[in-house]
């Protein structure tokens, strides 16, 4: 059976948090979906509450401790990315542009990102489409077209159909999607930031 | 082995007393700190260059010149000089002056500098930052070898029938580190000239320097100019001292919190476990610098930062006592008793010239 692996991001602060109950779904359905396609997906959830102190001594010195530089690694590594985070303030949390702002150039260039997030009610459904799609975009991230929102609401009264389709639908669509573009990719191959990527003498004949 | 202290020339207020020295007082300590360098029995003061505030030191040679004055065998060097933003005619004429007025004793450390309005102001863009490095230092390389050079480049006007003056000495050119902290291409480039690479190692982990290190062995041996363990390599190095170490840390705890480059962020335990900052007994000191042997094997130069984040000019020459006093002496038997004899020393002139001589 074909392997990949899928990191997911939960930047959810209350233990325990909606964020990581819709991370979850999302991570399960992942699963499923790609089984049908024969890929057996390995799942790593990542909590950045977990990682908040780290978060910002990075951003103050430079460099990640080893706790996030596991993480930055592994999100790397991955073949396809599931950002959850909840909607603050009328976008994503600080802590979630955070982690993003701490992630080494061209982490996310070219690989498949499911967006998705929480919030109180729906009317924060469409900061989904204007905060983290176009952080994806300009990171060249490949971003799904289905966007997931759980409202708390959802959580209790799944079942009324509407336009976008139930939660539970969502979450299918868009596990669906990310296991097509994980089915018509070849495996991650992780870049190591110490090879070179010329040798000396031709980067000299560029002069 | 050398050993040595490196600044960075910040000004900054001491956060204990809420003082801050003025250009000329931190200028004229700079001077006294050297000069006591070389009194406790360090071999090497390198000094860095900055364009911008907090930092005063903008012109390096000059500084360096009025030490070489006071002082008799101690090495001058910088950290690092700006291989991008200067012109590199200027820093071959700048180096080969300093070196006839110190009789030689005289290298420098090349570096890109990553502060990004002090591109523009010199008229380069931080985006080329690794071919200005390039093209530079591949003239200054030229105009320290060639009497005559004709030249053309992308970066600055073309040269006919150039002759950088003075000479280097002896006709022998300064020799040259190119500092990095996280740039393949930059140990690539000291691996293929043979010069000296110099491992921030301050602001990473170890394993992050560990890496860096090896690509630059490796390579510099791929270019013939040695085996791998032959390479020039040089370390930074952060530590404060207290015969006890408890009070090294209580005393050096405020500074850390405030430090201009990670205060207010790592708790002085993470940093001191993440990095190689060392903050306790002399013998812990000699400890930990001992073991980064371990992961980079032998080396030719050791410096530590030890006047930065406010701390005053006493605190700095108390700190200069135990460096040479307790820790160095014993750093220099214990690593010439480690280093196997086809690992060469690092080049100085006499060493330079007797080669050039002897060829």
């Amino acid at each position: 059976m074909n392997q990949r692996t899928v990191v997911v991001i939960s930047a959810g602060l209350s233990q325990p948090s909606s964020t990581r109950l819709l991370a979850d779904q999302l991570s399960a359905a992942a699963t499923k979906a790609a089984a049908e396609k024969g890929i057996e997906l390995k799942v790593r959830t990542i909590e950045l509450r977990d990682l908040a102190h780290d978060i910002a001594n990075n951003l103050l010195t430079g460099f990640p401790p080893a706790a996030l530089k596991e993480a930055t690694d592994a999100v790397a590594a991955a073949d396809a990315l599931i950002a959850v985070t909840p909607i603050f303030t009328a976008s994503y949390s600080g802590l979630f542009k955070s982690f993003i702002d701490v992630l080494e150039k061209d982490t996310l260039a070219g690989k498949p990102v499911l967006i998705a997030a929480t919030a109180g009610t729906a009317r924060h459904s469409l900061a989904l489409e204007h905060a983290l799609r176009p952080l994806f975009a300009y990171l060249h991230a490949v971003v799904l077209p289905t966007a997931v929102f759980a409202a708390t609401d959802d959580f209790g009264t799944d079942t009324a159909g509407s336009a976008g389709g139930t939660l539970r639908s969502r979450i299918t669509r868009a596990a669906e999607e990310m296991a097509r573009e994980l089915e018509r990719r070849d495996p991650v191959a992780v870049l190591d930031p110490f090879a070179l990527t010329t040798n000396f003498e031709d980067l000299l004949k560029t002069m | 082995m050398q050993f040595g202290i490196f600044s960075v020339s910040d000004i900054t207020t001491d956060p204990t007393t809420g003082q801050t020295p003025t250009e000329g007082e931190r200028i004229k300590n700079i001077v006294t700190i050297a000069k006591h360098a070389e009194e406790v029995g360090l071999d090497v003061f390198a000094l860095g260059e900055h364009h911008n505030e907090p930092f005063f030191s903008s012109s390096p040679t000059t500084t360096l010149a009025f030490i070489a004055a006071q002082t008799e065998k101690l090495l001058l060097s910088t950290a690092t000089t700006l291989i991008t933003t200067n012109d590199p005619v200027k820093i071959a004429e700048d180096y080969a002056m300093l070196q006839h007025l110190a009789d030689g004793r005289v290298d420098l450390m090349l570096g890109r500098g990553n502060t990004g309005p002090v591109y523009p102001w010199f008229g380069k863009d931080i985006r080329a930052g690794i071919p200005l490095a390039i093209e530079n230092y591949a003239l200054l390389h030229r105009l320290w070898r060639e009497q005559v050079v004709d030249w053309q480049g992308k970066f600055r006007t073309p040269l006919q029938s150039f002759t950088s003056t003075p000479r280097p000495l002896d006709e022998v050119p300064p020799f040259v580190w190119h500092g990095s902290i996280r740039s393949p291409e930059i140990a690539e480039q000291a691996a293929y000239y043979g010069d000296g690479f110099f491992a921030n190692h301050i602001f990473w982990p170890a394993s992050h320097t560990q890496r860096m290190v090896a690509l630059y062995r490796e390579r510099f041996a791929h270019y013939g100019h040695g085996d791998p363990d032959q390479a020039i390599v040089g370390l930074g190095g952060q530590v404060f001292m207290r015969r006890n170490s408890q009070d090294a840390v209580t005393e050096f705890r405020p500074y850390f919190d405030n430090a201009p480059v990670y205060g207010h962020g790592p708790s002085l335990e993470d940093f001191t476990r993440e990095t190689p900052l060392t903050v306790g007994s002399p013998q812990q000191v000699i400890d930990r610098t001992l073991g980064f042997r371990d992961y980079v094997g032998d080396y030719q130069r050791q410096l530590f930062l030890l006047d930065h984040a406010g701390l005053p000019l006493k605190t700095v020459l108390e700190q200069l006592d135990l460096l040479g006093g307790e820790v160095v002496p014993v750093l220099r038997k214990e690593f010439a008793a480690r280093k196997p004899a086809h690992v060469p020393d690092a080049p100085t002139h006499a060493s330079l010239l007797e080669k050039k001589v002897t060829a």
